[in-house]
């Protein structure tokens, strides 16, 4: 399951396997588009793939029915790309919002690249809590992020100045460390692992400030700023 | 290191998360849940025996280690601790940090042990908790004590261990071999009988065990009776009453033996005189006029047993006048001997008569002229021996020597405490065979025995010695000229652990 990080352009990815597609589709379905699809072949969407509003990034394993598939399906506006990376588990290896995006210390540097100019983000190479695999063990939106429990303060200082976004540190499902395991987000909305307790839920709505953040508030906003227009 | 090696490190300040619980601002750990929330989701002790019953003897104080192990400790000691928590089930899944006692009246028949146990749980995270035992004491008494309870004297295979001689000193002998080697610790009651022990044992097995040390030790014979003393014909339970008889050969050492001509014949014309010079499990015989020896094993002597002609009692004591070397020295067996002629004069005899004995002797290199020495006295003896008038024509010589004589020396030592001493076995002394003269008669053959054992090393090789701390030494000891008796050297000496005296000291700094 992925969420495009996007306020304006938003749209989900998913395989329609499990009953879980269904609440997300009726959640979603009147205000985002909810495409199915797999990736290579297999049902592991969010932890292949990378994307913001900018663009989507692909790993080498999937299929040119898939891409096709994914290009009709996304606004054109959307780049999709499928990029000749050693490390294909994308997901796992890129965290990004709409402007910048930490990644795993190994990737190539053409697809430090390919990820500056699809997703038109800025690309650091970081750690989470010692974990390489940054896709993992933190996820952030425009708003907020949601990083492993065990980042020291110093890191948590440190990786908010580069993302520009509030962070905190703490765990999904009733402990785990996992984060992008259990939780995908966008700008407002969030979905979690359904073992997640109400105090974990708290935290992601507060770091993630979900509360004030409905579709319709963006409706709001964005026509205000078109009837400026017009005035 | 890093930083002794001026590298710059980062600092790391361990932030702080939300319990996933309870939402309490927490370290993270494995769970990423407050330690109080971890308690109550799962609970360590889950599956661990809190209540355990445990079998105590009241007689004895000592517990029931399944199946069949009693062990003795007193209330809140280290012994009963261990014991407790090894009566715990599954303790091996959990890692046990502490134990305690905690306090409860003695006659509550409950013991409590507070125990303290970590286990790894979710994720890694390890979780401690403490929790209390209660052992609840049942009181059964064990074998041992039921045993004694319901008749003291109880056995159910009975050892009598004889040899037809008139003195006592194989089984002091003995004592000490059984005593080194522990082969009584079994025996219920030890008895002493006229010419012999009984030893009475609760089990056949332990009867049987003993038997056979004993036919390790010394040259016996045994056969074995039982006796039924009740049977239960349904359940096909037969209860016997199992008495073994061992005979030990009633020659002994410094014996005088005349061969029967059937062995002598077997042994290559030894003898027909021989002297015994060592028992084990096989008898030495040596000749003392060629200095020829020879080996008998208990089989080979038991196939045509023979009694010995003169035994050490009849020993008398000469006085060497000359002697004249035959033959140089030689080793036979581990001892040396050397062939020698002398002329000797009977003691009781020195100064009365002219009576001289031309004698051959094998302790041509002990003895030197003016020394004691004991021997038989064959000229003036009757001897009705069976054996010996088998032999037509035989002349029997006047005298045989048998050892070097000491009694002088003993004279001077007499009344001094020696510097070692002996254990001895718990006896009891047959009603028989009590009386003052048995008694006299005890002392003096238990204080030859301790000449011997001080005159042989052999004889000392295999029994214990203790150090006698009583024992003092004079000054006078170390001016002594080299011709003094013969004595234990303080190496071969063992110091004796005795545990009463130190449990009385602690005791003493306890309080």
């Amino acid at each position: 399951m992925a969420i495009d990080r996007s306020s304006k352009l938003p749209a989900i990815l998913f395989f329609p396997i499990s009953n879980g597609y269904y609440t997300l589709e009726s959640e979603l379905s009147e205000v985002i588009p909810v495409i199915k699809t797999s990736i290579g072949g297999t049902r592991i969407i969010g932890r292949l793939v990378a994307g913001n509003k900018n663009g989507l990034l692909l790993p080498h394993t999937t299929t040119d029915q898939e891409l096709q598939h994914l290009r009709n399906s996304l606004p054109d506006k959307v780049v999709v790309q499928r990029i000749d990376e050693r490390l294909s588990a994308l997901g796992n290896c890129i965290a990004c919002n709409d402007h910048v995006a930490l990644t795993h210390t190994d990737l190539d540097k053409e697809t430090e690249e390919m990820i500056a100019d699809v997703l038109g983000v800025e690309v650091f190479r970081q750690t989470i809590a010692g974990n390489i695999l940054v896709g993992s063990y933190c996820v952030f939106s425009n708003t907020g992020g949601l990083v492993h429990p065990h980042t020291s303060i110093e890191d948590l200082d440190e990786l908010s100045t580069l993302l520009q976004v509030p962070l905190v540190a703490g765990t999904v499902n009733r402990g785990s460390e996992v984060i992008a395991a259990g939780l995908t987000v966008n700008d407002w909305t969030a979905f979690t692992g359904s073992d997640t307790t109400a105090t974990e839920l708290s935290v992601i709505e507060s770091v993630f400030k979900l509360r004030e953040a409905q579709p319709s508030a963006i409706v709001d906003e964005m026509r205000k700023s078109l009837i400026d227009n017009y005035v | 290191m890093a930083q002794e090696m001026g590298m710059f490190t980062v600092h790391h300040t361990i932030g702080n998360v939300l319990c996933c619980k309870c939402g309490i601002s927490m370290q993270p750990n494995a769970a990423n849940m407050c330690a109080n929330c971890l308690r109550s989701e799962v609970d360590i002790t889950e599956g661990l025996q809190k209540h355990v019953i445990i079998c105590h003897c009241p007689e004895c104080d000592s517990y029931l280690q399944p199946p069949r192990t009693w062990i003795k400790a007193q209330l809140e000691s280290k012994e009963l601790l261990s014991f407790c928590v090894k009566r715990l089930k599954n303790l091996n899944k959990v890692r046990l940090v502490q134990a305690e006692f905690i306090w409860t009246e003695p006659h509550s028949k409950r013991i409590k042990v507070k125990l303290k146990v970590q286990k790894e749980v979710l994720h890694g995270a390890i979780l401690e908790q403490a929790y209390t035992v209660e052992y609840v004491i049942q009181d059964q008494m064990c074998e041992s004590c039921t045993r004694v309870q319901a008749n003291p004297d109880q056995w159910v295979a009975a050892v009598q261990l004889r040899q037809h001689v008139s003195h006592r000193r194989t089984f002091f002998y003995l004592e000490q071999l059984i005593l080194k080697h522990d082969a009584a610790a079994r025996a219920i009651m030890i008895k002493q009988m006229d010419q012999g022990i009984d030893m009475f044992f609760s089990n056949r097995s332990h009867a049987v065990k003993f038997v056979e040390f004993i036919g390790k030790v010394v040259p016996s014979r045994s056969r074995n009776d039982k006796q039924l003393v009740s049977h239960d014909p349904k359940s096909n339970n037969y209860n016997y009453k199992y008495t073994f008889s061992v005979e030990i050969c009633p020659v002994c050492r410094e014996d005088l033996i005349c061969l029967p001509p059937k062995v002598a014949n077997s042994l290559g014309n030894l003898g027909p005189l021989v002297i015994c010079t060592k028992v084990s499990n096989n008898i030495a015989l040596l000749d003392p006029f060629t200095l020829r020896n020879c080996f008998l094993d208990a089989e080979q002597y038991w196939r045509t047993s023979f009694k010995s002609l003169l035994s050490s009692r009849q020993l008398v004591e000469y006085i060497v006048l000359d002697i004249e070397a035959v033959s140089s020295e030689v080793n036979i067996g581990g001892s040396k001997y050397a062939l020698a002629d002398a002329q000797v004069a009977r003691i009781s005899d020195f100064g009365k008569n002219d009576i001289i004995f031309n004698v051959r002797t094998h302790l041509g290199h002990l003895l030197n002229p003016g020394d004691y020495a004991l021997g038989y006295d064959l000229y003036a003896t009757n001897s009705n021996d069976s054996e010996l008038d088998k032999y037509r024509g035989f002349v029997l010589p006047d005298v045989i020597l048998v050892k070097k004589s000491y009694e002088e020396k003993w004279q001077k030592k007499r009344g001094k405490p020696r510097s070692w001493k002996l254990k001895s076995l718990n006896m009891e002394i047959d009603d028989n065979v009590k009386g003052r003269d048995h008694e006299e008669k005890m002392n003096s053959e238990y204080e030859q025995f301790l000449r011997d054992l001080e005159e042989n090393p052999d004889l000392r090789f295999n029994i214990s010695l203790y150090r006698n701390k009583e024992y003092q030494p004079s000054e006078m000891a170390s001016v002594t000229d080299g011709g003094d008796a013969p004595s234990v050297p303080l190496e071969e000496l063992l110091a004796d652990l005795d545990l009463s005296e130190e449990e009385a000291d602690n005791d003493s700094m306890r309080e």
